[in-house]
């Protein structure tokens, strides 16, 4: 059981950072530059750098982008499918709408090519009545055909199966005592939900990765165990929690948003530890920013989430939303004379100008190097350097001459802009889940995110910002702190009126022994068991769904109507008395809950100074509002514990640049976040 | 008042916002599928003098793309004539009359005045597509209407909602002339709360830059998006462009409706004439005028996407009006085709217009049809009567930039197809194939996208099947020595007997019993260039995969096998 070492290692697309906390809460950092050919090397390094005994470790929680990439780069492996006769291309022509609204052009690619989608006869309807029967003679020569193609996983994917998985789950053996590895997989054993494009799109990618994932993990498995390691490995989820190795390819969909999810995790812990419990997340990096709600320390979680546009994975993920670009969304004057910032982003390669990679375009991030608000001496992601005098000729050639403004008035306005559609887009996430951006603080992390996160709060209306002790670390944190968790979605999609209360807390059993025995075989110390039950609903006649949460797993119908009544009232402040509900789905999350983990020692508490005087290293001039100021700068691991720093003012750290504008209230908690109450706008 | 750019673009912004808010909060407490899960809907800002386009939110239907702002114009003049009653704070303006600036009577529009110091600041408009509206066929597409009367209930602009209160008379007489009232009301609070919130974010925006500020910025974001639509315009040489585009037919006649377009680029100005286009038809394929208007700016937005969406990025844009024609109907002249059908066949002779002069901007035809197949009838294991309604997608047009996208929805749309599995769920009936329409992809170096071939089964009670769909005598036109993409094609299997529909992709009312079947193939993109160009390669895969027979290829692409 594990009582010693945990260590989080996430993979992230330029770093693999690692967290380390021993049995007696101290912290070991580390990072190391990804390996994108095998992820292994990286981690390896990282461990190396940490100075990470792995003989004393017991435990090693894994977040990783492998199968994130190869779903983005469509770097698959060769993958089969069989499906009901006439539904072959299901796959290929989805629900299709376009890839914009305007502009006629655009282009998908299937996530398994049309050569090997095979049909079968067999026809189940939507009641689950079996319309014609299984030919499981031609699921045997379709499995054999497409061993002979060179698969190495297959999906069995038929109409209906959620409604009565019976062929699904035969044409499953039957290809299972052919197929020569496990890299078999049936759409209901995934996710028992209605829609046939949704349903077998999460079946495909979840076989096409699952040997890649297989073989990651091994071989990491492999070199761990070769340097010494003898403990528990986990790997995160998508859904926040995360699944011992040995399971987690099973159902390896499930891994493919895990890197944004556990930086939100880390976030709901960070946040409830230090008493504030409703968040949203504003993670800004180089290329993009993703955006996450917390109510109640309890991320938001959707089954809804598309990946790439038409690419929709259908299992319970951390509800992360890419809002745009990030610090390489680049700027320029439109025909208009109006300035605009993005959509266009430097990417990482070239990047912006300030990274000296041959970037040529002015972006947010050299915007912010004009103003003063950071510098590029102190960021490890950035390797070479260009001069100040550089960005500053750019900004004056493209931005300032066609605007009237010098370079650095430019960049302000660069600045400017990008906050106030950055914090539109945020207001847009924040609304379409529900909520109030004023009744949230503003939880920045990412290599830009504490950056721009005052002037965001202040266009949210936002009145507190945090900012952790460790932005850029999050994902690797949040492995460390995660829970064990199982998710379970039932469509039934079923009026009230023809639903009986036994059936509702049958689903429910059901899905609390699948979660239970799943925890039951993962050995990893857990404090307690909790369970959380929901339903989606809605209005019949309606299409989109509410979740409603319930408080026990055998609820009264009436009570349930009157929830899901009250939640609609709150949302959309209408009341349709007169109109029939319907429950869609039925949902349990059973989570094994992890000790708790002491967060205070994630800036070690050795370097920190008595006075903030001591932690000021300089000055520099920043740009606020049309003006130059003199900001004193603060090395973030040099702050006394309980500090408090008035904008204007820089504090910097490792990974990050935090910027404090005039009027800001910085103050330290015990944890050592920073909590900023940020000045009228 | 003289702004700064920043603030211009910071306030620019704002306004989007609000229009963002109010289309999402449409959708998300909408009843209708069609606008809750199509997206069929819009919300913008109008100005208070003439109801001119200010902001339009980016989620909106593209057909709605500054449609809103003509009804709202004619509003503002009935009420200055005394026709309609004076607005006061709260009031919602209920409107559906095509003749009025509008669509067709499904598009129903909410209109709401914003007060500022006691004067009228602008307006705040929405249109949803209702799923009915009355009229003889469920769903208002009736292929054989010959007046308005046919199609619905039409609706001048009456109050719905008296400062802030809804009129139970003028609910009670909406609600007993459609069908599924019952669930109408859920969506009028829906559209009513999407305005209410649009006018308290609008507020916030005018309290923080200040009334006076935020006018200056209209007036002067509206100059600067004339400026940059001249700006893109000069992408196109001088001179004159024409082309030719058909409607199959009007559902009553069967003949050819004939679009002509003269695209004039002269100076800064791109003028659109279409004179010689077919008169108006007794069918329901006319246009009114606020539609036409409208497929032009969404045409030219496919081809310019950065282009704003407000009434200055149209001013450089002229479109002279088509009276006599089928593209500026009256009274009482059916409609429904108009957003559904004909917008996209003026799209598509906007596109085919300019392709040679912008060749890098424009593609061949997409499929061009929304593909709506109604289903009515009675289920007897439910005891009740349904309507089923299917918008289908199909192929887009080959472009400089690739192949055509396959199954993508329609031209003046955004939305998804509904899964076959929730389509089975609420209706008798099973569909026996949903595939890819093999060979349907217009040849060409960059070929069209593949239509959607479908057969779906009536298994229980009787029904009657409607269809108002297009391309059906000829396929989406190929561009630059492209093919066209195959026809849209419709058979209805009835004991065992292959019925052809006399105007190929409309009818209506086609009895059904159990076991009977309904095929729909729907339109090929056209293809973009000289097939013969086409990369050898990636013919070879087109025919290993099956998307073309090896007997297609070689005749359409002059592929061997060899090859």
């Amino acid at each position: 059981m594990s009582k010693g070492e945990i260590i989080g290692i996430d993979v992230g697309g330029t770093f693999t950072d690692l967290v380390m906390i021993d049995h007696q809460g101290r912290v070991r950092l580390a990072k190391s530059p990804t390996t994108p050919e095998n992820q292994a090397y990286g981690v390896l390094a990282a461990l190396e750098q940490g100075a990470v005994k792995l003989t004393q470790a017991d435990l090693i929680v894994h977040g990783t982008t492998t199968t994130t990439n190869a779903v983005l780069e469509r770097k698959l492996c060769k993958t089969g499918l069989i499906t009901t006769f006439g539904f072959r291309d299901v796959l290929e022509l989805g629900r299709r709408t376009r890839p914009q609204a305007y502009g006629m052009k655009g282009n998908f690619r299937p996530i398994i090519p049309r050569d090997l989608r095979l049909e079968v006869i067999e026809r189940m309807d939507a009641q689950g009545q079996v319309v014609t029967p299984l030919d499981e003679a031609a699921v045997v020569v379709s499995a054999k055909q497409l061993l002979a193609l060179e698969c190495e996983a297959v999906v069995i994917h038929f109409l209906h199966s959620y409604a009565n998985p019976a062929h699904e789950a035969l044409a499953a053996k039957i290809v299972r005592d052919i197929w020569p590895n496990a890299f078999v997989v049936a759409g209901h054993e995934l996710l028992a939900e209605s829609r046939e494009y949704e349903r077998g799109v999460t079946a495909a990618v979840s076989a096409s990765v699952q040997p890649l994932l297989e073989r990651y993990i091994a071989s990491l498995r492999h070199e761990l165990a070769s340097a010494g390691f003898g403990g528990e490995m986990l790997v995160m989820n998508g859904n926040g929690g995360m699944v011992s190795a040995s399971e987690v390819s099973k159902e390896a969909a499930k891994t493919v948003m895990s890197g944004p999810a556990s930086g939100v995790i880390a976030a709901a812990a960070t946040g409830k530890a230090s008493g504030i419990v409703n968040l949203i997340t504003y993670d800004m990096g180089g290329t993009s920013t993703d955006v996450a709600l917390i109510r109640d320390a309890t991320p938001t979680v959707s089954s809804e989430i598309e990946v790439e546009y038409a690419l929709p994975i259908h299992v319970p993920m951390v509800d992360v939303r890419t809002v745009g670009a990030g610090g390489g969304s680049i700027a320029r004057v439109n025909a208009a004379g109006l300035l605009e910032v993005g959509p266009e982003s430097a990417g990482a390669d070239p990047g912006p100008i300030c990274y000296g990679r041959g970037g040529q375009e002015p972006t947010i991030s050299d915007a912010n190097l004009l103003l003063g608000r950071f510098e590029t001496a102190n960021m490890q992601s950035i390797s070479g350097q260009a001069t100040r005098e550089r960005v500053e000729l750019v900004f004056q050639e493209k931005l300032g001459n066609k605007l009237g403004l010098s370079a650095v008035e430019a960049a302000a306005a660069v600045v400017r802009i990008a906050n106030a559609k950055m914090a539109g887009a945020i207001r847009m996430v924040s609304i379409s889940l529900g909520a109030d951006p004023r009744d949230f603080a503003l939880f920045a992390f990412g290599g830009a995110g504490p950056l721009h996160a005052s002037a965001l709060a202040k266009e949210l209306g936002t009145p507190t910002v945090l900012v952790p002790a460790r932005p850029g670390l999050a994902n690797a944190l949040g492995c460390v702190l995660a829970d064990l968790r199982h998710d379970y979605v039932r469509t039934l999609n079923r009026p009230f009126d023809h639903l009986e209360a036994a059936e509702l807390h049958s689903i429910f059993m059901d899905q609390i022994a699948a979660g239970e025995e799943m925890l039951d075989r993962e050995s990893v110390d857990i404090q307690e068991r909790r369970r959380v039950y929901s339903v989606d609903m809605q209005y019949v006649g309606q299409s989109h769904i509410l979740r409603v949460s319930l408080d026990t797993d055998q609820p009264e119908m009436g009570e349930v109507l009157k929830r899901f009544r009250a939640v609609y009232k709150e949302r959309f402040r209408i009341e349709l008395e007169g109109i029939q509900a319907k429950i869609v789905n039925v949902n349990t999350s059973v989570i094994g809950v992890r000790p708790p983990l002491d967060l205070s020692k994630l800036i070690d508490p050795a370097g920190r100074m008595t006075a903030l005087a001591d932690a000021q290293n300089g000055q520099r001039r920043v740009f606020f509002d049309g003006v130059w100021l003199q900001a004193p700068i603060y090395w973030r691991d040099k702050l006394p514990l309980n500090f408090e720093i008035t904008g204007p003012a820089i504090v910097e750290q490792m990974d990050t640049t935090v910027l404090l504008e005039p009027g800001d209230v910085a103050k330290g908690d015990a944890l050592g976040n920073m909590i900023i109450r940020v000045g009228v706008l | 008042m003289s702004l700064d750019p920043i603030t211009l673009t910071v306030i620019q912004a704002g306004l989007q916002q609000v229009c963002d808010e109010m289309d999402l909060a449409f959708s998300r407490a909408a009843f209708s599928p069609v606008i809750a899960e199509a997206d069929d809907r819009s919300d913008g800002i109008y100005s208070a003098e003439d109801g001119s386009l200010i902001a339009q939110g980016a989620k909106g239907l593209p057909v709605f793309v500054g449609v809103m702002q003509y009804s709202t114009r004619v509003l503002i003049e009935r009420i200055r004539d005394g026709e309609t009653a004076p607005p006061e704070p709260g009031d919602v303006y209920i409107v559906n009359d095509p003749y009025l600036g509008g669509t067709h009577l499904m598009d129903v529009r909410f209109v709401r005045p914003v007060y500022r110091d006691g004067e009228i600041f602008c307006w705040l408009s929405n249109t949803g597509h209702w799923p009915d509206t009355g009229g003889s066929v469920p769903g208002g597409f009736s292929a054989h209407a010959t007046s308005v009367e046919q199609e619905g209930l039409r609706l001048p602009p009456v109050k719905l909602f008296k400062r802030g209160t809804m009129d139970q008379e003028i609910f009670q007489i909406i609600s007993s002339n459609i069908r599924v009232a019952d669930q109408r009301i859920g969506d009028i609070k829906a559209q009513a709360a999407a305005l209410d919130l649009g006018e308290a974010r609008l507020a916030a925006l005018l309290d923080r830059y200040g009334d006076d500020t935020v006018k200056a910025a209209i007036a002067e974001l509206r100059q600067r998006a004339a400026t940059q639509m001249r700006a893109l315009i000069q992408e196109i040489p001088e001179g004159e462009y024409n082309s030719v585009a058909y409607v199959d037919s009007d559902g009553v006649v069967n003949e050819p409706l004939k679009i002509c377009l003269k695209v004039t680029r002269a100076a800064d100005f791109l003028t659109f004439d279409f004179g010689g286009s077919s008169p108006p038809c007794q069918g329901p394929m006319n246009s009114v005028l606020a539609t036409t208007l409208s497929s032009v700016y969404l045409a030219v937005r496919h081809l310019f996407p950065e282009a704003p969406i407000s009434a200055g990025a149209f001013e450089p844009l002229r479109v002279i009006r088509p009276e006599g024609t089928f593209l500026d109907a009256s009274y009482p002249r059916p409609v429904s085709g108009c957003a559904a059908e004909v917008s996209q066949r003026i799209a598509e002779a906007v596109f085919a217009a300019l392709v040679e002069a912008i060749p890098h901007r424009a593609t061949a035809a997409p499929a061009g049809t929304s593909g709506n197949f109604a289903l009515g009838g009675f289920d007897p294991l439910t005891g009740k009567g349904y309507v089923m309604y299917q918008l289908t997608g199909g192929g887009y047009g080959g472009s400089a930039d690739g192949d055509g996208l396959a199954n993508g929805c329609s031209t003046i749309g955004i939305s998804k197809a509904q899964p076959v599995e929730i389509l089975e769920q609420n209706y008798p009936i099973l569909f026996r194939r949903y595939a890819l329409h093999e060979g349907s992809g217009g040849a060409g170096k960059f070929r069209g996208g593949f239509g959607l071939d479908y057969e779906v089964e009536l298994r229980r009670g009787e029904a009657r099947a409607s269809f108002v769909m297009d391309h059906g005598r000829y396929g989406p036109q190929g561009a630059l020595g492209g093919q066209d993409g195959e026809t849209n094609k419709v058979t209805v299997w009835r004991s065992g007997e292959a019925y052809m529909p006399p105007h190929l992709s409309k009818d209506q009312d086609i009895k059904m019993e159990p076991g009977d079947r309904v095929h729909v193939r729907t339109p090929g993109g056209g293809g973009y260039g000289d097939p013969a160009k086409r990369d050898r390669a990636a013919v070879a895969e087109d025919v290993r995969l099956g998307r073309y027979s090896s007997e297609a290829a070689g005749r359409l692409f002059n592929y061997r096998q060899s090859d």
